[in-house]
């Protein structure tokens, strides 16, 4: 159901939620830079990016606190320049929860339903079902300074979910929770996300969080949108460097295009002694072409043994680290350049024989479809 | 060894006690002299008092004391009506100050961060100035010719004089005019510590900013209402120079009434009588606002 779910494949399908061409400018600094960017209705949107590279500026035009200082922002089709945040169909989960208060957990909730002018009865049974929603039915009566961090988390969503707004806009949502209760309520928001069909807008600078909850992400870099795909595109077919080496661990191989040999791209690198076989046929590339080889951890081999002489994409190292995860070895693989090379390997085994040691002498290598070649 | 812990014991026991010695010394002490000589006859001696404290005839001593002075504030009703007038005179100004105090500690509290200390100072900056000097400068303003009369009719907004000094109007301007500090200051101390985004949240919920103001900042800023509210209630119930000075002899206030038993009537037992109302009257706000901070604090902890 879930993965068949792709509007922005659609060509016909309208948009929910429109940038065109919004800047933002605060004096000199250009927060947001001529963006343009499409959200569907029911998606979970990730924003994502680090720190100061406008997701937040841009999250809080949409919730109207801001506005763009050019371009427009549409909502199913009604532009939104000149509406106040009060009058916006939107509603926010703010980072810091900005929960009242003077309030108790009930009043909270009932706040923006009271400012609806809804009647008594309706407002108490639309915030037993919102408590319900978020299991805080015995809190009701308590106020926020007696409920621990985790429970915050779920009154703020619980009183921003109340007014069954066409979009809801969160903040860095679980950056306050600890790890453990963090995975725990990335699941649990992409079940009520596909429970109400609502629109969840939500910024992060957790990548692991965004390729977890998302439909699509938007990678954002000062004041742009680097890349918009879906987690696994995102992950598997970076756009650029910036996005490779911000979304997940990877390798970086510079080097320079020699040229195309069987549908495979040929690439000289420092790295190694014979030229790199990279499978990436979109890339448009000419000869002596300046490149990055991102490899994932996860996709490349480290062995003892020198593979056999047809190998392709052999890199030879010394072990300088070790890290055992438990699920995940990783291993830390110093070349004769002095690059560090990150390879990790599944423990599929209890036990290993003879397992692979500091200081020795490996061979590391990777399929040519393991590799992504990123134009510098 | 045994020493020190027992210096830290005196010393731990001491500082709790150094404010209920203060207040024994400076409150309560000089609270019983008063209420023993507003339990007294007047005398023509010196002090203008009897009976005069003695060891030696305890018994006769307290015989002597009586409550003839509060029969008389009872009987006449011009301390009632004295008392009444000051507690009206006083609630409208800390009413007034709320108005004008109000928004000046709103807009100091939003104001861009390296400019509060100025702002704090600058409200302060009054009180370098002799308070007399102050109100009397007051005067020269709100006279006839003044220098208020002269401005509005220099704009034409009056063709006559207008008569603000010595009336009661005088005595509100004076008021506000002097304890604003007292109002903005805890004002701006809560506001300034307010969260923003509450105020945020509030909009997004689909609150307009006039109803946010009234659901969100004035219930988080009732602790800095109530505190400045007592600061200027307080004083001005008692408030003695300024409408001696602004407000006329129309301006009937306790605080008025009190000096001119002592200091003209030289009736000591009748002026601490007085002086005992004043206190009865100002305590019951506090013991109001005390029992309520105490239930919401139950209720909230």
């Amino acid at each position: 159901m879930r993965r068949t779910f792709s509007p922005w494949a659609d060509p016909n399908a309208k948009p929910l939620i429109r940038f065109e061409n919004v800047t933002k400018r605060f004096g000199d600094a250009v927060a947001v830079d001529r963006l343009t960017l499409d959200i569907f209705e029911g998606e979970f949107f990730c924003l994502l990016g680090p720190s100061g590279c406008g997701k937040t500026t841009l999250m809080r035009m949409l919730a109207g606190f801001e506005y763009p200082t050019e371009g427009r922002i549409t909502l199913a089709g009604q532009d939104l320049a000149g509406v106040p945040p009060y009058r916006r169909p939107v509603n926010m989960m703010f980072q810091s929860y900005a929960l009242f208060p003077h309030m108790s957990v009930e009043k909270n909730i009932a706040f923006g339903l009271k400012q609806d002018g809804l009647p008594k009865p309706e407002i108490a049974a639309r915030v037993e079902e919102m408590l319900r929603l978020v299991q805080l039915e015995k809190l009701a009566k308590r106020y926020p300074s007696q409920l621990s961090g985790g429970q915050r988390q779920r009154v703020a969503l619980a009183r921003a979910l109340a007014k069954k707004p066409k979009v809801l806009l969160l903040d860095e949502p679980l950056g306050a929770l600890d790890k453990k209760l963090r995975e725990e309520t990335q699941f649990e928001l992409m079940d009520i996300q596909h429970d109400l069909h609502m629109t969840f807008v939500v910024v992060t600078h957790d990548q692991e969080e965004a390729m977890t909850m998302a439909d699509r992400i938007a990678v954002m870099d000062h004041g742009r949108i680097v890349q918009v795909a879906t987690p696994g595109e995102i992950y598997e077919q970076p756009k650029t460097r910036f996005i490779a080496e911000f979304v997940g661990d990877v390798n970086i191989l510079e080097g320079h295009v020699m040229g195309q040999e069987n549908g495979l791209w040929r690439v000289k690198t420092a790295s190694a002694e014979m030229p790199l076989s990279i499978d990436d046929p979109d890339e448009v590339l000419h000869s002596g072409q300046a490149v990055a080889i991102a490899v994932r951890p996860e996709k490349m081999v480290v062995q003892r043994e020198k593979p056999a002489p047809e190998a392709v994409n052999v890199l030879t190292g010394e072990v300088w680290d070790i890290g055992y995860l438990g699920d995940w070895t990783v291993y830390r693989i110093r070349l004769a350049t002095g690059e560090i090379l990150r390879v990790s390997c599944a423990n599929v085994s209890r036990f290993v024989e003879n397992p692979i040691d500091w200081d020795e002498q490996v061979y590391v290598t990777f399929a040519p479809g393991a590799a992504v070649i990123l134009a510098e | 060894m045994k020493e020190r812990t027992f210096t830290k014991r005196l010393s731990a026991a001491l500082v709790p006690a150094v404010p209920y010695l203060w207040l024994g010394v400076f409150f309560l002490v000089p609270f019983l002299i008063v209420l023993k000589i507003s339990l007294s006859d007047t005398a023509i001696a010196q002090p203008p008092y009897k009976p005069v404290f003695e060891w030696s005839d305890i018994a006769a001593f307290f015989s002597a004391l009586d409550l003839e002075n509060f029969e008389l504030l009872v009987e006449d009703d011009l301390y009632f009506r004295a008392t009444l007038s000051s507690v009206r005179i006083a609630a409208l100004s800390t009413v007034l100050l709320l108005l004008v105090g109000f928004p000046i500690a709103y807009g100091m509290a939003r104001a861009p961060e390296r400019h509060r200390s100025l702002l704090v100072a600058l409200v302060i900056l009054p009180f370098w100035t002799s308070f007399l000097i102050r109100i009397y400068a007051w005067i020269a303003i709100l006279k006839p010719e003044g220098l208020l009369t002269q401005g509005l009719m220099s704009l034409g907004a009056i063709s006559e004089p207008i008569e603000i000094l010595n009336t009661e109007w005088a005595v509100y301007i004076g008021i506000v005019y002097a304890y604003l500090p007292f109002m903005v200051l805890p004002l701006y101390a809560t506001l300034e510590k307010m969260d923003d985004t509450l105020l945020e949240a509030a909009l997004d919920l689909g609150s307009t900013p006039w109803r946010s103001f009234w659901t969100i900042t004035v219930p988080l800023a009732m602790p800095g209402i109530i505190a400045g509210s007592l600061l200027c209630f307080i004083p001005a119930v008692g408030e003695f120079v300024i409408p001696d000075l602004l407000g006329g002899s129309e301006t009937l206030m306790i605080g008025r009434q009190l000096w001119s038993e002592f200091f003209s009537n030289r009736d000591w037992p009748l002026a601490s009588a007085v002086a005992i109302l004043l206190l009865i009257v100002l305590v019951a706000p506090i013991v109001i606002y005390r029992d309520v901070e105490a239930r919401r604090v139950e209720t909230r902890p």
